[in-house]
């Protein structure tokens, strides 16, 4: 056995989440058992107190995602994790995170819904709800992995853009993936960037806790650092206190779209596979995607030139992205765990020539690449 | 002595006066003695602004820490106990204060309340009790008394009372007091007992809504409300000395539950050192 393969584990979806939030230096967990998520939180509770980190297990996900909110205005890395009930109760908090501009990350490992739904099943039903789940005009970003390696790397990513972009960042599995198991190493210390929030270098009479900058980030002190800084879900100013203004309503909300617009560049991530020469693309994420790939190969093996898109960010959509990417593809098959959410996005972007073919299971099963690789030789004729 | 009137300037020391006045509040609304009593008691202890914390929920009440030159966290409806949980436990060192009303604390956050009592967790809470919603023009609340005149309750409030005392008492809170906008220099006391108190501390806070409740009930204007709270108010000490009879329509103010439980953040504390030192077993 080579020392790589020494350190490789054989871990779950969740329990790579869990270590890759602890690689990003996580310091506050607080969450409410939920299937399919509770590994993540039953993690935590054993490897915080070992840490100097802190766990707490919330009445419920109401109290969670605020209970994160309050521990990240305190100055620490803070996150949740859960799924579909809990995600609709998180909504109200979250939207008091995305308007305070407070650094958080919530995982929602997606099962079957609406409601209650299918607790132990696989769902992607909640594609919509991670853009626009809570009330009011906000901009959000959202990023999905496919693999037990990639749930290492898209929690870290998570921790980073947080604190790079002061907001919440959503993390979206599925049950499967979650609960699968794969090998995979776990970076050295230093291996992969780790991202701090900018702290104010200004005494703090001058401090302004949403202030416009430049960048459009604001610094962001922590309670306690003696800048006394005014938090609160009123539209507000650059200072933190309510305003009705109509000038500074409007500061407020652009600045909250602008921040993540003017970098989506940097936050879009996009995987590929044959799409060199393909006429044919199929677009999915999550554990979707890991079906796709196989149905491109077995594709390919045909000699049909198909080739496969998975969004690796998914909110902001990747507009500019896509269109370049679709320029030559005639059609394109958009393949989800859901009835069709993700397609109308597809639909909004794609070029006048290119046909969008909906690929839908809501059955609470996984896609198979045989249901991918029919609908590639249905649509290819 | 916490009474000491303090200088305006004293006061402003702890004001936010350029940034956030005027305030909210109908003229003669208890939420501003409220206020008052809370910065002596501050002054009082001597504590570093800096490191005190005040949170809120929603309502008239929690309008409160955005004047207030602290860390101040206004945060939604009912939730101000949890996110000051957050806070507290990523920072045990901040002295975290939430101003919360009946209904932002009772109602809406009413689950948020008794796990917050449970934990025991140290945190003093000032409950605005002024029995009726004042922000959304007059609705009942929990502690709406029966036959009481609302918005929502146009025909007589025929709903039962949650009281936040015994609530708070049942729940597991180590420090439940009741003082009342009448007698503030009792209640500064109280917020100084409940800040220096280890553990959760509720000082549910009679007060008077003459703008709704008071109107609605022909119970007159401010004067006329705070005179009334005067009259029914009854010290623990000299309800002792009170037959049952002469207690009906009076309700119960000064410390009524002081015990020495342990708290959240050192129970945290004590067990990652316990799981440190078996080597993280």
């Amino acid at each position: 056995m080579n020392s790589k393969n020494s350190k490789a584990r054989l871990l779950q979806g969740n329990e790579a989440c869990m270590l890759g939030a602890l690689y990003a230096g996580v310091e506050f967990f607080g969450g409410y058992p939920i299937t399919p998520s509770t590994e993540i939180a039953e993690g935590m509770a054993r490897e915080m107190p070992k840490r100097g980190g802190k766990f707490i297990q919330m009445e419920d996900e109401i109290a969670s995602m605020a209970a994160i909110i309050g521990a990240s205005n305190a100055g620490c890395k803070s996150m949740t994790a859960t799924s579909g009930p809990g995600f609709s109760l998180m909504q109200e908090n979250l939207g008091y995170a995305y308007m305070t501009e407070t650094p958080c990350v919530v995982i929602n490992v997606q099962r079957g819904g609406p409601s209650t739904g299918l607790p132990t099943k696989i769902g992607q039903g909640d594609t919509m709800q991670a853009r626009w789940g809570t009330h009011g005009d906000y901009t959000s970003i959202t990023v999905a992995p496919s693999s037990v390696e990639g749930c290492f790397y898209e929690t870290v990513r998570a921790f980073n853009l947080a604190e790079r972009f002061r907001t919440p960042i959503i993390v979206l599995l599925d049950e499967v993936l979650g609960h699968m198991r794969e090998m995979m190493v776990i970076p050295e210390e230093g291996e992969i960037e780790v991202m701090k929030r900018h702290r104010p270098d200004v005494p703090s009479e001058w401090y302004r806790h949403f202030e416009i900058t430049p960048s459009l980030v604001s610094p962001m002190a922590s309670f306690g650092q003696g800048y006394r800084y005014n938090v609160s879900g009123l539209t507000h100013d650059q200072d933190g206190f309510p305003t009705a203004k109509p000038k500074e309503i409007l500061d407020k909300l652009n600045k909250l779209r602008n921040k993540i617009v003017r970098y989506s560049d940097e936050i879009v991530k996009l995987r590929t596979e044959k799409m060199e020469d393909a006429h044919i693309a199929v677009f999915s994420y999550g554990t979707v995607a890991r079906t796709a790939f196989q149905a491109v190969k077995m594709a390919r093996e045909r000699r049909i030139k198909v080739g496969a898109i998975q969004p690796l960010t998914i909110w902001p959509f990747p507009d500019e992205q896509l269109r370049d990417m679709l320029k030559n593809v005639r059609k394109v098959i958009v393949a989800e765990l859901n009835m069709g959410q993700l397609v109308h996005e597809i639909r909004r972007i794609a070029p006048r020539h290119t046909e969008v073919i909906p690929l839908q299971r809501y059955d609470g099963n996984v896609m198979t690449p045989s249901e991918i690789f029919d609908k590639i030789r249905e649509v290819v004729k | 002595m916490a009474t000491d009137t303090l200088q305006s300037e004293r006061i402003h020391h702890y004001l936010r006066p350029k940034k956030s006045f005027p305030n909210v509040w109908c003229a003669g609304c208890g939420n501003g003695i409220v206020m008052g009593a809370l910065i002596r008691a501050i002054d009082h202890l001597g504590l570093d602004k800096d490191n005190v914390v005040v949170v809120s929920g929603i309502g008239c009440s929690s309008r409160m820490p955005v004047y207030l030159d602290f860390n101040t966290l206004h945060t939604t409806h009912g939730r101000a106990l949890a996110f000051a949980t957050g806070v507290k436990l990523a920072k045990p060192n901040l002295k975290v204060i939430v101003i919360t009303g009946d209904g932002d604390a009772l109602a809406i956050g009413g689950n948020h309340f008794i796990h917050a009592c449970r934990r025991n967790i140290d945190i003093t809470t000032i409950l605005i009790d002024n029995k009726i919603y004042g922000m959304t023009g007059g609705q009942f609340a929990p502690t709406t008394p029966g036959g009481k005149i609302a918005t929502t309750a146009p025909y007589g409030n025929y709903e039962k009372q949650f009281d936040p005392v015994q609530l708070a008492i049942g729940s597991g809170a180590s420090y439940v007091a009741r003082g009342t906008v009448y007698h503030v220099a009792p209640l500064e006391r109280m917020i100084i007992g409940g800040i220096q108190k280890k553990g959760f501390a509720l000082i549910d806070t009679i007060s008077n809504c003459h703008t709704y409740y008071g109107r609605f009930n022909k119970e007159g204007d401010a004067v006329a409300m705070i005179n009334d709270i005067k009259k029914q108010a009854v010290s623990v000490k000299m309800a002792a000395t009170m037959s049952e009879d002469k207690l009906q329509g009076k309700f119960l103010t000064g410390v009524i539950h002081e015990t020495d439980a342990t708290e959240f953040c050192d129970e945290y504390q004590a067990m990652c050192e316990r799981v440190l030192a078996k080597g993280g077993k």
